[in-house]
């Protein structure tokens, strides 16, 4: 890994306690299991996978919202300061993460405003008038009117009350943005509009971000690079033309072919038996290996390596061949 | 005759109008889309046709299931339609199941109210309706409870709940929304399957257009409580004529294109309470003129492709309508 990443996750393990009764064994439930990842500074890496495959989980490992049982996080060079610590709290200015839904993510009591300002207060950036003259900036940024500084949630949009909850997330500058599913709750034609403005932000301020989310469109639409996740594990990993055009994993490849293309019938697209594992129920050896066509005996038995396969590409699966370190 | 003739159907809650007036007709077997953002009306037109509104909303027109008409008719009707001759799933399975009662169970209430059977029939047909819909191990499976089956066997049992009565028409509202894309393939391909096997009818309702092209043989766009544009889905996605249709195809990204902006429609939904006047989607639409602000357009055309524009898009406008170097729909 280069020394330009702002981001860098090496072997992230988390580990989580699930007890089945109130006296009953505790199991540990990994949701994240050996994750790493890197964002440049400018770029966005896509992070996709289905409910439970640890994606959002790893998003709050990245902003140190939570401590990871194994590995670790660097943020710009250096080491993840504990949870809680003066230091933790001083980074928190520069990381920021934008949620799926606006209006849990708001105060319905608060203007939208003041809201915006607070992690200005909160971090003292500057004189009171100059928060002032920088909630306007920002409202103006993110496409919102300087008057609707004294608007309540509930008054705005569910565009429009992401467009707050961007505002708020960019208005320390952040380094870092972590934007979890943040377009899923809105209409088609406000994804859009919220799409283009992220990409606008990252151009101008160049944000490194992670984005998560479900909706392969937007993700290949947003993202230079691209990861997929499968029960706590980044499956492939490649740059977001190529593994839209040619994934390599099988499941990548049932993903890509699960969503509906305008125009192709659905008898030749691959559809997966089975349900989404249980991350409390690890199957042995590769976990989509009970989903998978093409597993054979070896899937079954042995953990398959996240190896590079080819320039700029990296996956997880006996069935891929690695490429050969010779050439 | 069509199965279901919904004809000048207007809903209004407490005053204010939000279903201007659907005309639509549902013909035996057919696969029919309604898309729409959300607060097009799309699910209000059903459940206005099924009485299942509260009762501050007032519902006009008519919706007549072969010879009877549905709005306004008695409580004792209406039940015997639901679930019966309609039935209808929703986005959410695991709300709309009971979470105390065991799955197998409901799924035999439905089949003993609507077939008349009891006991160990009712359990046998509801085991084999369980299997019909892909549960796995169906027999044994019949005395969890819900939260014991994943959201894609949940909407799977409400599938098989819906099929309990042997409707003719089944309206599927977002059954897919809230699942995973895997998920979402395997339930779309039941759809499918279902109505080869049984020769119901299905109305899809979505804001998915891939997904409604996968089911639907035909597509109605609603929005803002019209139907703007109505033909068959291969059309609509050829040569899209309404400037909103063409407009939700440019926003939504394409996954074998680039990394291109997505062209955004500007500006936000009207609310029920404060339509403009004229075209609710002048405002927000770059081809509006004086016209468009003052009147409101009627869904004009042939029975095969109507829409409700002064100005609808040419097939070569259609097209290149953004004006932008964004690639053309395809239909291959």
């Amino acid at each position: 890994m280069t020394a330009a990443n702002l981001i860098e996750a090496a072997g992230l393990v988390k580990t989580y306690v699930s007890r089945k009764g109130l006296f009953g064994t505790a199991t540990h439930v990994r949701a994240v299991d050996g994750v790493t990842l890197s964002v440049a500074p400018s770029t966005t890496l896509g992070i996709v996978g289905e409910s439970g495959s640890g994606k959002s989980t790893t998003g709050r490992l990245l902003l140190g919202l939570e401590a990871p049982t194994e590995g670790e996080v660097k943020f710009d060079g250096k080491p993840m300061p504990a949870i809680k610590t003066n230091a933790w709290r001083d980074l928190r200015s520069r990381m920021q993460l934008v949620f799926q839904d606006p209006l849990a993510a708001l105060d319905r009591r608060v203007p939208i405003g003041t809201q915006v300002s607070e992690p200005l207060d909160i971090h003292a950036v500057g004189t009171e008038k100059e928060r002032q003259d920088r909630v306007e900036t920002l409202l103006t940024a993110v496409g919102l009117r300087r008057d609707q500084a004294g608007r309540y949630p509930h008054e705005l949009s569910g565009g429009q009350r992401q467009r707050v909850v961007i505002a708020r997330a960019i208005a320390t500058n952040p380094d870092l943005l972590v934007c979890d599913e943040p377009v899923s709750a809105l209409d088609v034609s406000i994804q859009a509009q919220v799409i283009n403005l992220l990409r606008d932000l990252q151009e101008a301020r160049g944000i490194a971000m992670a984005f998560i989310s479900h909706d392969l469109k937007v993700v290949r639409n947003i993202s230079d690079r691209v990861a997929v996740m499968y029960l706590g594990r980044i499956v492939e990993e490649a740059p977001s033309a190529d593994i839209f055009r040619r994934p390599l994993h099988p499941y990548t490849r049932a993903l890509v072919s699960s969503v509906p293309v305008p125009g192709t019938a659905l008898k030749d697209r691959i559809i997966l038996q089975g349900e989404p594992p249980n991350p409390a129920a690890r199957p042995s050896g590769c976990a989509f290996h009970p989903r998978c066509s093409m597993a054979t005996e070896r899937c079954k038995a042995e953990v398959p390596a996240f190896v590079t396969v080819e320039a700029g590409r990296k996956a997880a699966c006996h069935l891929v061949p690695a490429a050969s370190t010779e050439t | 005759m069509p199965l279901v003739e919904i004809s000048n159907l207007g809903v209004a809650f407490s005053g204010v109008p939000v279903l201007h007036g659907i005309n639509l007709k549902i013909e035996k077997g057919e696969a029919v889309g309604l898309v729409g953002e959300s607060g097009c009306g799309k699910s209000v037109t059903w459940l206005a046709a099924l009485g299942l509104l509260p009762g501050k909303a007032a519902v006009s027109g008519s919706v007549r299931l072969g010879e009877e008409e549905l709005v306004g008719a008695p409580r004792e009707k209406l039940e015997q339609v639901r679930g019966g001759r309609i039935a209808m799933i929703f986005q959410d399975p695991s709300s709309s199941l009971n979470p105390v009662l065991r799955a197998g169970r409901q799924i035999a209430e439905a089949v003993e109210l609507h077939q008349g059977l009891a006991g160990a029939a009712a359990r046998a047909e509801a085991i084999r309706l369980m299997d019909l819909v892909g549960i796995p191990g169906a027999a044994r499976r019949f005395d969890n409870y819900p939260h014991e089956f994943s959201g894609g066997q949940n909407q799977r049992l409400m599938i098989a709940m819906a099929l309990a009565g042997k409707p003719d028409l089944l309206v599927a509202d977002e059954p897919t929304t809230a699942l995973d894309a895997t998920i979402q393939a395997q339930i779309l391909d039941l759809l499918i399957s279902l109505r080869q096997e049984t020769g119901m009818a299905i109305v899809f309702i979505s804001h998915d257009l891939g997904a409604v092209s996968q089911i639907c043989e035909r597509v109605c766009v609603m929005y803002a409580g019209r139907i703007v544009e109505q033909c068959s889905t291969e059309m609509l996605f050829r040569a899209p004529r309404h400037p909103y249709t063409r407009g939700l195809f440019d926003a939504i990204p394409r996954l074998d294109a680039g990394r291109e902006r997505s062209i955004p429609i500007p500006g936000t939904v009207p609310q029920a309470g404060r339509m403009p006047a004229g075209c609710a989607f002048a405002p927000r639409c770059g081809y509006a003129t004086d016209v468009c602000h003052n009147q409101v357009p009627a869904l004009s055309g042939t029975e095969g492709r109507a829409t409700a524009c002064f100005n609808a898009l040419d097939e070569m406008r259609s097209a290149t309508a953004s004006g932008t170097t964004k690639q053309k729909v395809e239909f291959a």
